[in-house]
């Protein structure tokens, strides 16, 4: 890998509140090559969509990044001006909400918004800024493109309105785009295809995406590689063909497990017993282990760094301790990785 | 779109019925006009036959159906204590009334909606809350101590401003108007504030409730992402989601500052509306009250149906919707 597109390094997002500070992202250190789509699964809360907001610079108040860095193109960026990470926003790096009824102003019409967006950022007249407009609806795939130009986000059904939002995204070529759960308040039917429109313009356009999603299907064939988040940590990533068919971490696997497969003979699905620790009550060591089937002493007191492990990253006990543990996990995950997709 | 006005129109028309019922029961029911009209020494035969020439003997409905067709044709009638023609006499006062209430509601809103845009944004810095603590004493005076304590200040002390009347007008035919002289502004401008300052405070916490709601909404979210600078984001995209609140409120007030402006002409004796209704009501002069009463109910009919076109102008939604509707 050359010069990466993105780089994120040591990343903590903390909030402060009356009872101490809450560690919201915990060390979240990747990469994106340039044109790369990463994924990022993992449970509500687990950090995905903080990261998210950010390497966009769009953390909500109090939330702030406590502590590492975000380098974009060999630029840092998470320590520049308002107005420097504002020209950054939409210019460089385009982002997709989740939810598109009511991601598009409804008092402007979807031209208003895209011209508008379009002449923030390149120096165009307004009719070039039209022109481009009108291109932009016909690649994200909406009919009668021109004529739609002067209708109402309300006058759009809600994967019409998604495209809309993703030639936003889109309008003023960024590097990279992130995009938070896009399918997440769509029809099944029109999530496909909206996957495929965001993913066709962005390898067209050579930009990297960030892939924000509970969906592993959607990884599966949408992404390059794959980041599982857990308690405000990556616990495992790598390329989204070894974690999906032969996952390390134990968190992982769980979550493999869980995925219902049409083909698969598997009788019941696996689930991950309990749930994922508050932010204020995350325990000692790592994160997982009340949950974790192969838990040991060390899983209780001391946290795992992510380690290097057949191309991957896996930040668990397990694939550092001893060969009898490895096999012991090997065993667990070989049975359970069975019936995946 | 068209549909619609017509049918808030006939709605309008069944108002001013109902409205014309009430001040029409006024003549029946406050007192004999007859009485207010005539002297000590006039005869039961003279009193009989004015009664017979005001049409006082015919049936009631047919007197309604008079006073209607007159109040079309704005003839009210003839006011009891100056002799005069009513319409004359309110169309003398007219201009001062709407004016300052024009200028008031002006002022609400320039200043208004910019105060509550800031503290919506800056929720906790000093300014915003000086602002609020100034609104809140805005919302808990009464108008007419607001007005003497400006005329203390103002008039009394400094002797900057006049303390009553309206200054030179300017004569423009059917109107004639304060604001074209230096001395008719410099008199405008302390019961304009007297009178808007309520409509400021009001408006300004609802455009800062508002703000504060909309600001999370994800389309705001969402034009940040899309690296729209702030002034855009903040007057474009988030303060004209918050107008529509901001619409009703404003034209509903405008309708009452108008109807209201009688303690505010009476403590700086601004020869408007409010003036003449008062003495009216000493007087008991039933032709004044009655048309005083119609044209307040026409002026908030014409307000609220302005209201409502703006709706469709500033909400594209609500064309569609309406437009299915009809």
């Amino acid at each position: 890998m050359s010069v990466p597109l993105l780089s994120v390094r040591d990343l903590h997002v903390e909030f402060p509140t009356r009872r101490g500070r809450l560690k919201a992202i915990d060390g979240v250190s990747f990469d994106l090559a340039p044109g790369e789509v990463l994924g990022m699964v993992g449970e509500s809360g687990a950090g995905k969509s903080l990261t998210g907001a950010a390497v966009i610079g769009l953390l909500e108040p109090p939330g702030r990044i406590a502590d590492g860095e975000i380098w974009l193109k060999g630029e840092r960026i998470d320590n520049v001006s308002r107005k420097a990470m504002r020209q950054i926003r939409g210019r460089r790096i385009g982002m997709v909400f989740q939810d598109p009824l009511t991601s598009l102003n409804p008092l402007f019409t979807v031209g208003d918004q895209i011209v508008e967006t379009i002449m923030t950022h390149l120096p165009v007249s307004a009719r070039e800024a039209r022109d481009r407009a009108v291109s932009l609806l016909e690649a994200v795939g909406i009919p009668a493109a021109s004529k739609r130009l002067t209708a109402y986000p309300h006058q759009f059904s809600g994967g019409m309105r998604q495209r809309v939002v993703i030639a936003l995204a889109l309008c003023a070529e960024p590097e990279l785009v992130i995009a938070d759960e896009p399918t997440t308040a769509l029809d099944v039917s029109v999530q496909a295809q909206i996957i495929d429109v965001l993913k066709e313009l962005c390898s067209a356009r050579g930009a990297s995406v960030i892939l924000i999603t509970h969906d592993m299907g959607v990884i599966a064939e949408t992404a390059d590689r794959v980041a599982v988040m857990y308690s405000g940590r990556i616990a495992e990533i790598g390329p989204v063909a070894q974690v999906v068919k032969a996952p390390h971490h134990p968190y992982t696997v769980g979550l493999m497990g869980s995925i219902p497969s049409l083909t698969g003979s598997v009788d019941r699905l696996v689930q991950i017993p309990g749930s994922m620790p508050r932010l204020d009550a995350i325990p000692p060591g790592c994160a997982f282990n009340p949950r974790c089937p192969h838990a040991f002493e060390r899983c209780r007191v001391e946290r795992p760094e992510p380690m290097e492990m057949e191309g991957s990253r896996v930040a668990c006990w397990l694939h550092e301790a001893g060969d009898e543990a490895q096999t012991v996990a090997e065993q667990g995950l070989a049975g359970r990785a069975g019936g995946e997709r | 779109m068209l549909a619609f006005i017509i049918r808030r129109l006939l709605q309008a028309v069944l108002v001013m019925l109902a409205v014309a019922l009430i001040a029409f029961t006024l003549f029946r029911f406050v007192g004999d006009p007859v009485n207010q009209m005539v002297g000590q020494d006039t005869t039961p035969a003279q009193r009989a036959e004015l009664r017979e020439s005001l049409g006082l003997n015919d049936p009631v409905p047919v007197q309604f159906a008079r006073f209607i067709a007159n109040a079309a044709r704005f003839d009210f009638g003839r006011s009891y204590q100056f002799k005069q023609p009513v319409s004359d006499l309110i169309g003398s006062r007219l201009p001062a009334t709407f004016e300052l209430s024009f200028v008031s509601a002006l002022f609400a809103l320039l200043v208004g909606i910019p105060m509550g845009v800031y503290t919506g944004l800056n929720r906790t810095s000093i300014l915003s809350k000086l602002f609020l603590t100034i609104s809140l004493i805005g919302i808990s005076l009464p108008t007419f101590f607001i007005g003497i304590l400006l005329i203390f200040v103002f008039s009394v002390t400094l002797q900057w401003l006049p303390s009553f009347g309206r200054g030179e007008v300017v004569d423009l035919g059917v109107w004639t108007t304060g604001l074209l002289t230096v001395s008719g502004l410099k008199a405008i401008i302390m019961p304009a504030i007297t009178l808007g300052l309520f409509q400021m405070t009001l408006i300004m916490r609802l455009v800062r409730s508002e703000m504060l709601e909309v600001i999370r909404a994800d389309y705001i979210k969402f034009a940040r992402a899309r690296g729209l600078p702030d002034r855009i984001v903040h007057f474009r995209h988030a303060l004209k989601n918050t107008l529509v609140p901001v619409i009703t409120i404003t034209g509903l007030q405008l309708g009452s500052i108008i109807a209201f402006a009688i303690i505010t002409e009476t403590v700086f004796q601004w020869p408007g509306m409010g003036l003449l209704f008062l003495q009216a009501v000493q007087n008991v002069d039933i032709p004044i009250m009655a048309a005083y009463l119609m044209l307040i109910a026409f002026v908030f009919v014409v307000i609220n149906l302005i209201v409502d076109i703006l709706y469709f102008v500033v909400d594209p939604r609500l064309r569609v919707e309406r437009a299915v509707q009809s």
